[in-house]
Order: structure tokens, then sequence, then C-alpha cells
């Protein structure tokens, strides 16, 4: 199985990924975390207007298998989330990067994207959690 | 049969292994003087003779086949029509759990479906779960189910003064150590309207009961006018109900409710001495997924016929865990599967006709015991099947004389409105005929005096 990685994105250690665009930013779960969840039934999204530090949880996603916290890749302001998913959470299953987003989002600090990881650095990071059987 | 199917050679090798000699040096952790005693038990005796001891205790009881009863006060004596105890008693459905494998259990689970739809029909809500305890941990499972839709950012919860008193404490009892504020029912007798004044931004839900504890009907302008208050300041508005009124009452979600909650009792369970009872929980459907406990959906299986499942069982145990919002998962499968053949037997014009009898026959004894002089009715509004009437001698006094001419008295409303010692609150339901009622308003005027 092999795990898609999003060149525009920068990814955190637990499967989340960003996307910033001048000075707003969409984050959701990467493919190999829709991967290692399997079908996602519900996505417990965050109120419009709430803040999260760098690391702080702001959702939940339920599948078939588990329920998972996630974390906030940049801390920053929620301005949008993606109403779409509440009535076809499987588009977390088949575009995580894409129609699957979780939130829009105003950073706080962009400075905070030098903790992440880059796709190249990500990708190889995701590879080898898979073939430690994933986590 | 032995439960535990082991031989004395395999006890032998177990105690071996584990390295002890004999079963009971297992037990030498309790202190020994405790560890063996002596239970000085009477003689063995034959089972003709038990069955005469038993007898003789449980008539000591004041049953209701020998005493006539007008106490209510959250738990209802109704006509539960024989097919219900014949349906229950079935082996495929003599459990009281719920079900986990649908490939085994489609008819409770089809059952548990049909009660959820009645329970929709009847509150006028979208969806019910398979059911909690009974109605005081239905009401709240509301509130916890009220704070999380407001993602825990709200801390108070309004309390009808009306409510059950009993309810009012298991949600306290529920919510202990989450640093709520719950306010409202200081003064048991309080005004309903009132509660308005008490609903701000941090209000998480309002909850009032219809008819309320002491078996008055709040106007819907009230109860609407309440709706409107909460909602207005974002939070939900939960009604507790006694089903057997809606028969003839408005359902909850036709006046804004958002969760409405109830004891079930009524639905074709006998007073069983306190339970087991039957605790219903309905809402809208936007909130499903903050709803405890369990909830049957219906389905296709993979040759596209009707089937039904256990929707969203698995949120507690299995999948959210620690991250589910309440840890009940358990119902009172045997109990609703009861009410829903009740609901069914009885049907739409069933109920309603209970419900009148009820209402008539309520009304008929209130207007004849308010006729016997030192009797008269605490409250002039519209009531149900229960009502308070103020007694021209202690409550207590007048009820040990009831019984003394076999007739279980009202309940006496002092043991929870301080300064009300004198009042009985009376309950009148289709099983109290027009001549128990006539004996009974015989017997308080002779007690009267």
């Amino acid at each position: 199985m092999s795990i898609k990685v999003d060149p525009t994105c920068r990814y955190t250690e637990t499967h989340e990924w960003v996307r910033v665009e001048g000075d707003v930013a969409w984050a959701g779960i990467t493919d190999y975390a829709q991967q290692q969840l399997s079908d996602i039934v519900y996505v417990e999204l965050p109120e419009v207007g709430a803040s999260f530090g760098q690391k702080e949880v702001f959702a939940v996603v339920e599948s078939v298998k588990a329920a998972s916290d996630c974390y906030m890749p940049i801390g920053g302001e929620i301005l949008e989330t993606n109403g779409a998913l509440e009535d076809a959470p499987e588009l977390v299953n088949q575009d995580p990067y894409g129609k699957g987003w979780f939130i829009k989002f105003r950073p706080t600090d962009l400075g905070e994207l030098d903790a992440l990881m880059d796709p190249a650095a990500y990708e190889k990071f995701a590879q080898e959690a898979l073939e430690k059987g994933g986590h | 049969m032995t439960y535990v199917l082991n031989t004395e050679r395999e006890r032998r090798e177990m105690l071996r292994r584990i390295g002890v000699e004999k079963v009971e040096d297992l037990f030498q952790d309790v202190p020994a003087e405790h560890r063996f005693p002596d239970l000085e038990l009477p003689p063995p005796v034959s089972e003709v003779e038990i069955l005469q001891e038993l007898r003789f205790l449980s008539e000591q009881n004041a049953d209701l086949d020998h005493y006539l009863c007008f106490l209510g006060a959250g738990a209802y004596r109704h006509y539960i029509p024989s097919v219900v105890d014949h349906i229950l008693s079935r082996s495929e459905f003599y459990t009281a759990y719920t079900p986990y494998q649908p490939e085994i259990s489609q008819g409770t689970l089809q059952a548990i479906f049909e009660y959820q739809t009645m329970i929709c029909e009847l509150t006028g809500m979208e969806v019910s779960n398979a059911s909690h305890y009974d109605g005081a941990t239905a009401m709240a499972e509301a509130v916890i189910m009220a704070l999380n839709v407001a993602r825990l950012k709200r801390k108070k919860v309004v309390l009808a003064p009306s409510i059950h008193p009993e309810y009012r404490e298991v949600v306290r009892t529920y919510t202990q150590g989450m640093n709520l504020t719950i306010v409202g029912d200081e003064d048991p007798r309080g005004d309903l309207a009132a509660l308005k004044g008490l609903v701000d931004g941090e209000t998480a839900c309002l909850i009032v009961q219809v008819p309320d504890f002491f078996g008055r009907i709040p106007s819907l302008a009230v109860l609407r006018e309440l709706a409107d208050a909460v909602h207005g300041a974002g939070g939900l508005f939960v009604v507790s109900v006694d089903p057997i009124s809606l028969g003839l009452l408005t359902p909850p979600g036709e006046y804004g409710a958002d969760i409405v909650t109830g004891e079930g009792q009524a639905l074709g369970a006998p007073l069983n001495f306190g339970g087991p009872y039957l605790g219903f929980f309905a809402c809208r459907e936007e909130y499903v997924r903050r709803m405890a406990g369990r909830l049957v959906g219906q389905t296709v299986d993979a040759e596209g016929r009707r089937g039904f499942v256990l929707t969203l069982s698995t949120r507690e145990q299995h999948i959210r865990r620690e991250k589910a919002t309440s840890n009940i998962c358990t119902n009172q499968g045997l109990v609703a599967l009861g009410a829903a053949v009740y609901l069914a037997t009885l049907g739409k014009h069933g109920l309603r006709r209970v419900a009148e009898l009820c209402y008539h026959r309520a009304h008929y004894a209130a207007q004849r015991i308010a006729a016997l002089p030192g009797y008269s009715l605490l409250d002039d509004q519209p009531f149900f099947k229960e009502f308070v009437v103020r007694c021209p001698r202690p409550a207590r006094e007048i009820n040990e004389d009831l019984l003394d001419l076999g007739i279980i008295g009202g309940f006496e409303v002092g043991n929870v409105c301080p300064g009300l010692d004198d009042c009985l609150m009376f309950c009148v339901t289709e099983v109290n005929s027009r001549d128990e009622i006539d004996e009974l308003v015989e017997a308080l005027e002779e007690v009267g005096s």
C-alpha cells in the first residue's frame, strides 16, 4: 500500500497536514491517517471562532475501528469547517488533502511551521511507520 | 447442573499449579474470625413448609390485590393487558439485555426499533434511544447531553421546581464533580414562569416536567415562553413527561422541546416494588451524535432484505471509549419491549381512552373530596391524574387511618415540601373504579374529623 503525500502541505508527527495560502490555512488528516483508521463515519469539528494553540486537540475523527483526536499543526482561529463531512465523512477517505479537509483557519504564528515536516520528510516518516505495522 | 464443570482431578491440578494445598487456602486474606463463620441457620425444612412460611410473610404486605390504592408520585398503576406478559415471557425475548448480534436477534431488534418509533410518535421527537434505567436517570442523561451539545462551555442547568424531587436529586448525583450551577428548584412550590429570568448565556438547558410532580398541567403559553427563552440564550429545552398523559396532551416536540425524557413504567410494567422501571429518551435528530445509550436502526442485508442492527451501539464501548459523552450502554430491554407491546396493543385510540379515563376519574375524585368538610384542593390549575388535597388533619394520620380501612392513601406532600404536612396528593387512574373512589371519599369523610 502506498501513501499519498501532497507537495503543497507540511506535516505533523501525529499525521495532520496544513496548507498555508497567504494569511489563511487549511488542515486535515493525511492519507496515512485515513488508511490506518479505515472507514471514517464521523468527524467532530470545532466551532467557528474558536482558537487553538499548536498541538491542541481541535477535532475528533471516528471510524469503524477507533476514535482519534486531531491536533492543530499550527495554532490559529477557526474561520470555517467542512460542512460536507457531516453527510459524507467518507470524503476524508476518498480525498484527504482535498474535499476531505477539516478546517480553514487564521494562523497566529507562521513561525510554528518550522517544527513541521516537509513532504519528503513526512513521506519517509509515514512509510517507516507503515513498515513498523502502523500505529 | 454444576455451574463450574471441573473434576476433582482438574481441581487438584489447578491448586498444584498455583501452589496451594486446598481451596480454603485461597481465603487466607480474610481475617480468620470472619473466614468461615457459623451461619446458625435454622434446621432445613421441606418445600411445603418453606412455601407456607414465605406465603405467610408475603401476606403481611399491603398488596394491591387486597387494598385500594391512590398513591402515585412517579410510579403508576395502569391496567396491563395480559398479552404484554405473555409476549415478555416468551423465551425468544426473555433477556433484559440488548442483543449485540443482528444475525441471531432480529426479533428483539425489531421490537426495540418499534419501541423507539412509538416513543418518537408519542413525544414528537425525531430519534429515541433503546431506553435508560428509569425516568430519573434519563433526565440526568439529558443534562449531560445538553452540556456536551454546548461543548462543556456552559455550566448552568435550570430545573423547574415542580420536577419530581428524586429526579432532581439524581441529576445532582450524576453531575457531581462537574462544577455545575443548578438553579431554579429552591422552592418546590415556586412559579414556573419565573424560570425565564434564570436563563442566560451560561445555561446549557432548562428542564420542566409535564404534568408536573403535583399533577398540574402548565399552560402551553408558559411552556412555549420557556422554550423561547432558553433557545434565545442558545440552550436546550428538556421536557420530562408522563407517557400516558400524551394520549391527551400536546407532544412536547410541538412546544419546543429538544429532548424529551420520562418514566415509562406506566406503559405496561407493574409497580414491581420500585423496579425495574424504564427511562425513555428522545431528541431532535441534530443531537443524535451526543445521545447516550443504544439506538436500533433499520437497514438492508446483503440481499436487500429489511433488517435491524444496533446503529450507534459501538460508540461508547468499542470506538469512543473515554471520548464518549456517557458510558451508559445498558438499557431496559425487556421493560422497553413491554412498553412496545403495551402501546401496540392499545393503539392510538386506546391510549387516548386510557388518558381520558384517568383524567375524568381523577377529576371526579377531586371534585367529591373537595366537597367534603375540611378538605380543599391546594391548586386551581388544570391537572391530569394527580391532585393535592389539603386535609383537616396531618396527612400522616389520615393515611394511617385510611390504611386501617384497607386503603393506601395519597403521597404525603410534607415529605418534600416543608409546611405542607396537611397535604395529600392522590393519584387516580383508569383502574380506580367509581365505586373505589366513592369508598375513598367516604373513608376520608370518616377519618377527617
